[in-house]
C-alpha cells in the first residue's frame, strides 16, 4: 500500500528523483556552454512533444540572508514577479499565461529558481522576459506592501496552521546550533513583518547576476537555438562581482536534544531522529554516495530494514523509513522517521529503532543488501528522464549546490562504485548513538 | 512530522486545483485503439524515446458504490492489492517490484478504482504479471490487512485535524445530503473497522469486471506486443462487474456561511455551488468563465483582487469537479482570522460580477490561448499521457478528442460565455465552509466538522 505511506514530502520527492540520476554513461545527455558574462547554460534535448522548460537557478537562498532579515530570499522570489523596467507588475505571469504557458518559482536554503513551461515556439519570448528580470527589477512600496501580506499568509498556511511544520521548524534550530540552515526559509514572522523594499532591492543587487546563475532549457530545442537566444537576451547583461557564500560553520554537537510538541491539532503521532551528515559539497563525495545506498537499504521502501522490522515484523509502527539529502551546499542531515501505531508508546518504538541501529553499527549491511540496493537505484534511474522538469530540477539543484555537470551525469556509475565497506563506514561516521536530535509530535486529546 | 525538513522548498504559487486537464489540438500525440484477441481494448500511444512503459487503468464505479456501513472498502482494497498475491506474500511481492524497478499501485476515488503501473521495457512481462496476480489472486493475509487498516484509521484521525480536509469534507457532506458523494471515500473509523476479509474478496469478484475496465498504455511497446499482454493480464477477470447504480444528483447549496471552530491563526475556506456535468454542451464555456474567475493563482480575477491587490491570501482557486453523477464548482482560500470576512465578501462580489457581466472579450481570448496552449505541457511524461487516455475514455470524449479540443474551446463566443456565466454563477447559492477562529463572520452558522 505505497500510496498511503506519507514518507515523502513534495521536497522529498524532488530529492528522491535527484538521487535517481540518469541511467547509462549517456545519462541526461546534457550539453553546456558558458556565456562571456559567466552565465552557465545547460541544454537537454527531448523532442517527444513540442514543449520546453526554461529554468533559471540563482546560487543564493535563505542561508545567505543578512541576520535579522529572515525570509528575504523567498520574499524577493515573490517580488521578481512584481515588475521590471519593461514589464509592469503582474504582467509577467499574464504574458506567460496568454502564451499558453505556466510559470512558478521556488526557494530553499541554498538556491532560488524560476521556471516557465511553454510551447517550444514561445521559448524566445520566455528568455527575453526572464533575462529582463535578471537585471531590471523595479520595486515600489505599492507592490511590496500587499506582497508582504501574501508571504505572511503563506507562512500561516504552511507553518502556523500545521503542528508538524511548527515542530519541524523548532527542530531545525536544534539540528543546526549555529549554521543558518537553522532559520526557516519562509522566515520568522516578526522579521518578515519588517522586510522592506530596500531589503529586497539590496539582496537582489548583491546576488542576482549572470555569473551567479545557471540557465537550464529542457525539451524540444537544439543547442544552437538556445545559444542564439541566450546570447541575444542574457548575453548583454554585464557580470558583476558577487560575494562568496560565507556561511558560518557548525560547532560539534555534544549533547542530545529532544523536542516534543503535544498538540490537540495533531491528528497522529510521529517520531523523527536526525544526525548531521556530509553532503556532496561539504564532505567526501564518496561518503555522500555511500549514504544514499545506506538510506535506501535501511529505509527506502517496503522491504527496507526499518520498515520490515518495525512495521511488518514487530507491528509497532504504521510507517518507518530513513532520509538523506546529498544536495546541499553545507552540512546536511541523515535520519530515521516512524509513525507509531496508535497505542504504542514512543519509548517502545524508540527502543526498537535503537536495536536496529545497534545491529547496523555492529554488523553493518551485508554485501548482498548493498548490491541489491545499488542495482535497484541504478535501474530506476531511467525514470528520471520521463518528464521535462525532472532533468531540469536534478541538474539545476546539483549545479546550484556546488556539483559539476559531469558529476551529476555520472550518478549511476558513482552509485555502482559504492562498496559495502564504504556504506558501513559512512553509517559509523554519521550515526552517533548517544548524540542526536529527536522530534516527537503527539496528539493531545481535547477536553 | 515529515522527515526532510531543512531546505523546505516553498513555491511562489499555490498549485491550482487542477480539476480537469485542459487539452489541445497541438498535442503531438497519436492514439491508437488496440483490441486483443480476447476482446480487451486499450488505447495506446507508442513512444520509444525511453525504454519504459506506463499503464493506467480504471474500473468505473469507485467508492460511491461502497455499501453503506462499509465506506472505505474501495480504498482498503486499493491499499491491499499490492500487499501480496498468488504465491507471493507482501514482502515477496514488494521485493519483486523493487528488484524489477517497477511500480504497481492502486487507488480509489468516488467514481473509479484505478491502477497505475510503470516498468522498464525489459521487465514489462514480469510487471504485467504482478498486476495480473494482484487483480486476480490477491491474498489479503492477516498481517497486511491489519496493518493497512491501521494506516487508513491513522490517516482518518490525521485528516480530522487538517483544516483544509475538514473544510472540504464539511462542504461535501452539506452539498450531497444522503447521496454517496456526501461520504468520505476513505471511510469513517467505524466503517473501516467493519470491513472484513470477505468484503475485500467480494469487492474484487464484483467490481473488477472487464466491462467497466478502461486502459491507457504509453511508451516503448508496440500494439503487437501489447495485445497478448492484455489478454494475459486482464483476461482472467470476470466479464461483467456486478450491477451497481449511483443516481445522478445535483449539489444542493443555499448560500450559507458555515463555521467549524478550530484554534488556528488562519481560517481555511472551501466554497462552492452546483456546477454542470462534463457531458453538458456548455462545459467548454463553463471551463472558460470559471478559469477567468479563479483558474490561476496568479492571473485570475480572484487572484488579482485577493492576492495581488490586498495580500489577503497566498492562494485562491476555483475549478469544476468533473464527477460522473453531479456537477459542482468549488474553490478554496485561506486568510488570517482577522481578515477572512473580507476575502469572503470579495469572492461573493466577484461571483456576482461574473454572473451579471460575464468575462470581457479580452479575458475570454486570453483564457482560450491559455487553455489551448498549455495542454501539451501536461503531456510531458508517459504517466501523464496514460492517465489522460483513461480520462478521455471515462468521459466519452472520443479518440479524436485531442484534435478537436482546441476548436471546442475556441468556438465559444462571448455571448455564449456570458450566457453560461449567468447559468453557472449564483452568488446567493454560493456556500462557504470556514474552518478556524474568524474574528467576525456575519450570519455564520456553527456546525460540527467532517462526517
Amino acid at each position: 500500500m505505497r500510496s498511503l505511506r506519507p514518507s515523502l514530502l513534495v521536497f522529498a520527492l524532488a530529492i528522491v528523483v535527484g538521487l535517481i540520476g540518469p541511467a547509462s554513461a549517456g545519462q541526461f545527455g546534457a550539453e553546456t556552454f558558458t556565456l562571456t558574462n559567466g552565465l552557465q547554460v545547460v541544454v537537454v534535448q527531448n523532442h517527444r512533444s513540442p514543449v520546453v522548460t526554461q529554468m533559471v537557478w540563482y546560487k543564493v537562498g535563505a542561508a545567505d540572508e543578512p541576520v535579522g532579515t529572515s525570509g528575504i530570499a523567498h520574499f524577493l522570489e515573490h517580488l521578481m514577479f512584481r515588475g521590471t523596467k519593461e514589464t509592469p507588475p503582474g504582467a509577467f505571469s499574464r504574458i506567460v499565461s496568454q502564451n499558453g504557458g505556466r510559470d512558478n518559482a521556488f526557494t530553499t536554503s541554498d538556491y532560488t529558481a524560476y521556471f516557465q513551461n511553454v510551447a517550444s515556439d514561445r521559448l524566445e519570448l520566455m528568455m527575453k522576459l526572464e533575462a529582463e528580470r535578471m537585471v531590471g527589477l523595479q520595486l515600489t512600496d505599492a507592490v511590496v506592501t500587499p506582497e508582504r501580506q501574501v508571504i505572511i499568509e503563506e507562512r500561516r498556511s504552511r507553518i502556523d496552521n500545521n503542528p508538524s511544520s511548527l515542530l519541524s521548524e523548532q527542530v531545525d534550530t536544534a539540528i543546526y546550533l549555529h549554521h543558518p540552515y537553522r532559520i526557516p526559509v519562509i522566515g520568522w514572522e516578526h522579521e518578515m513583518q519588517k522586510l522592506s523594499t530596500q531589503d529586497a532591492q539590496t539582496f537582489y543587487t548583491k546576488w542576482y547576476a549572470p555569473n551567479n546563475a545557471v540557465l537550464i532549457v529542457v525539451g524540444d530545442v537544439t543547442l544552437e537555438t538556445v545559444r542564439q537566444f541566450a546570447e541575444k537576451y542574457y548575453g548583454p547583461i554585464p557580470s558583476r562581482p558577487v560575494p562568496e557564500r560565507h556561511r558560518i560553520s557548525e560547532p560539534p554537537k555534544v549533547a542530545s536534544v529532544r523536542l516534543e510538541l503535544k498538540s490537540p491539532r495533531a491528528g497522529s503521532a510521529s517520531w523523527t531522529r536526525y544526525w548531521l551528515a556530509p553532503s556532496y559539497n561539504s564532505g567526501d563525495k564518496r561518503t555522500a554516495y555511500a549514504l544514499q545506498v545506506l538510506s535506501n537499504a535501511l529505509g527506502g521502501g517496503a522491504t527496507s530494514r526499518l520498515y520490515k522490522a518495525l512495521v511488518v515484523e514487530k507491528g509497532l509502527a504504521l510507517n518507518a523509513g530513513s532520509f538523506y539529502s546529498a544536495n546541499s551546499v553545507d552540512v546536511t542531515t541523515f535520519g530515521f522517521y516512524a509513525t507509531p501505531k496508535p497505542g504504542v508508546a514512543i519509548p517502545d518504538l524508540e527502543s526498537a529503532i535503537e536495536v536496529e541501529v545497534k545491529k547496523l553499527l555492529k554488523d553493518g549491511l551485508t554485501a548482498e543488501e548493498v548490491d541489491r540496493g545499488k542495482k535497484r537505484m541504478q535501474s530506476a534511474a531511467i525514470y528520471s528522464r520521463d518528464s521535462l522538469s525532472g532533468p531540469a530540477r536534478i541538474i539545476g539543484e546539483g549545479l546550484a549546490t556546488g556539483r559539476s555537470l559531469d558529476e551529476i551525469e555520472a550518478w549511476p556509475d558513482r552509485i555502482g562504485a559504492v562498496t559495502v565497506e564504504e556504506v558501513n563506514a559512512a553509517a559509523k561516521l554519521v550515526i552517533k548513538e548517544n548524540i542526536s536530535v529527536t522530534g516527537v509530535l503527539l496528539p493531545e486529546p481535547t477536553s | 512530522m515529515r522527515p526532510v525538513k531543512r531546505g523546505n522548498v516553498i513555491a511562489l504559487a499555490f498549485l491550482a486545483l487542477v480539476l480537469h486537464l485542459p487539452v489541445s489540438a497541438k498535442a503531438a500525440v497519436s492514439i491508437e485503439r488496440v483490441v486483443s484477441p480476447g476482446g480487451i481494448e486499450a488505447w495506446l500511444v507508442e513512444d520509444h524515446t525511453l525504454p519504459m512503459v506506463s499503464l493506467n487503468a480504471a474500473f468505473q464505479g469507485g467508492a460511491s458504490l461502497d455499501p453503506e456501513g462499509k465506506v472505505g472498502l474501495a480504498a482498503m482494497v486499493a491499499g491491499l492489492l499490492d500487499e501480496g498475491a498468488g504465491p507471493l506474500d507482501s514482502q515477496a511481492y514488494q521485493g519483486r517490484l523493487e528488484d524489477l524497478a517497477s511500480s504497481v499501485s492502486f487507488g480509489a476515488s468516488e467514481d473509479s478504482f484505478s491502477v497505475v503501473l510503470k516498468s522498464l521495457t525489459a521487465n514489462v512481462p514480469q510487471t504485467f504479471d504482478l498486476l495480473r496476480l494482484s487483480l486476480s489472486e490477491p491474498r489479503f493475509d492477516q498481517e497486511p490487512v491489519t496493518r493497512v487498516r491501521g494506516e487508513l484509521l491513522n490517516n482518518l484521525s490525521r485528516q480530522a485535524q487538517e483544516p483544509r480536509y475538514l473544510a472540504s469534507r464539511t462542504f461535501w457532506r452539506t452539498a450531497y445530503g444522503s447521496h454517496p458523494y456526501a461520504r468520505p471515500s476513505q471511510g469513517r473509523t467505524a466503517t473501516v473497522n467493519a470491513i472484513t476479509v470477505e468484503d475485500l474478496r467480494r469487492f474484487t469478484r464484483d467490481r473488477l469486471g472487464r466491462d467497466v475496465l478502461l486502459i491507457g498504455v504509453v511508451g516503448d511497446i508496440t500494439p503487437e506486443a501489447l495485445k497478448p499482454l492484455l489478454d494475459k493480464t486482464f483476461g482472467g477477470l470476470p466479464a461483467k462487474a456486478a450491477p451497481g447504480v449511483v443516481a445522478d444528483t445535483p449539489a444542493v447549496t443555499d448560500g450559507a456561511t458555515l463555521l467549524v471552530k478550530k484554534p488556528i491563526p488562519q481560517s481555511v475556506v472551501t466554497f462552492g455551488e452546483p456546477g454542470i456535468l462534463r457531458s453538458d454542451p456548455d462545459w467548454y464555456a463553463a471551463l472558460l468563465v470559471s478559469t477567468v474567475l479563479g483558474g490561476s493563482s496568479l492571473t485570475s480575477r480572484l487572484a488579482l483582487e485577493i492576492r495581488e491587490k490586498r495580500g489577503l491570501a497566498y492562494g485562491v482557486n476555483v475549478g469544476m469537479a468533473p464527477l460522473k453523477h453531479s456537477g459542482v464548482i468549488l474553490g478554496s482560500v485561506a486568510t488570517a482570522n482577522a481578515r477572512i470576512a473580507q476575502s469572503i465578501d470579495i469572492i461573493r462580489q466577484e461571483w456576482r460580477r461574473m454572473r451579471d457581466d460575464g468575462p470581457t472579450e479580452e479575458e475570454l481570448q486570453d483564457t482560450k490561448r491559455y487553455l489551448t496552449g498549455s495542454f501539451p505541457l501536461s503531456l510531458d511524461s508517459t504517466g501523464s499521457v496514460a492517465s489522460l487516455l483513461v480520462l478521455i475514455q471515462q468521459d466519452k470524449l472520443g479518440i479524436d478528442y485531442l484534435e478537436k479540443r482546441s476548436a471546442l474551446i475556441n468556438g465559444v463566443t462571448l455571448d455564449e460565455a456570458k450566457r453560461v456565466a449567468r447559468r453557472l454563477f449564483d452568488p446567493d447559492k454560493l456556500t462557504f465552509v470556514v474552518v478556524g477562529s474568524p474574528d467576525e463572520l456575519p450570519n455564520a452558522r456553527e456546525v460540527t466538522p467532517g462526517g
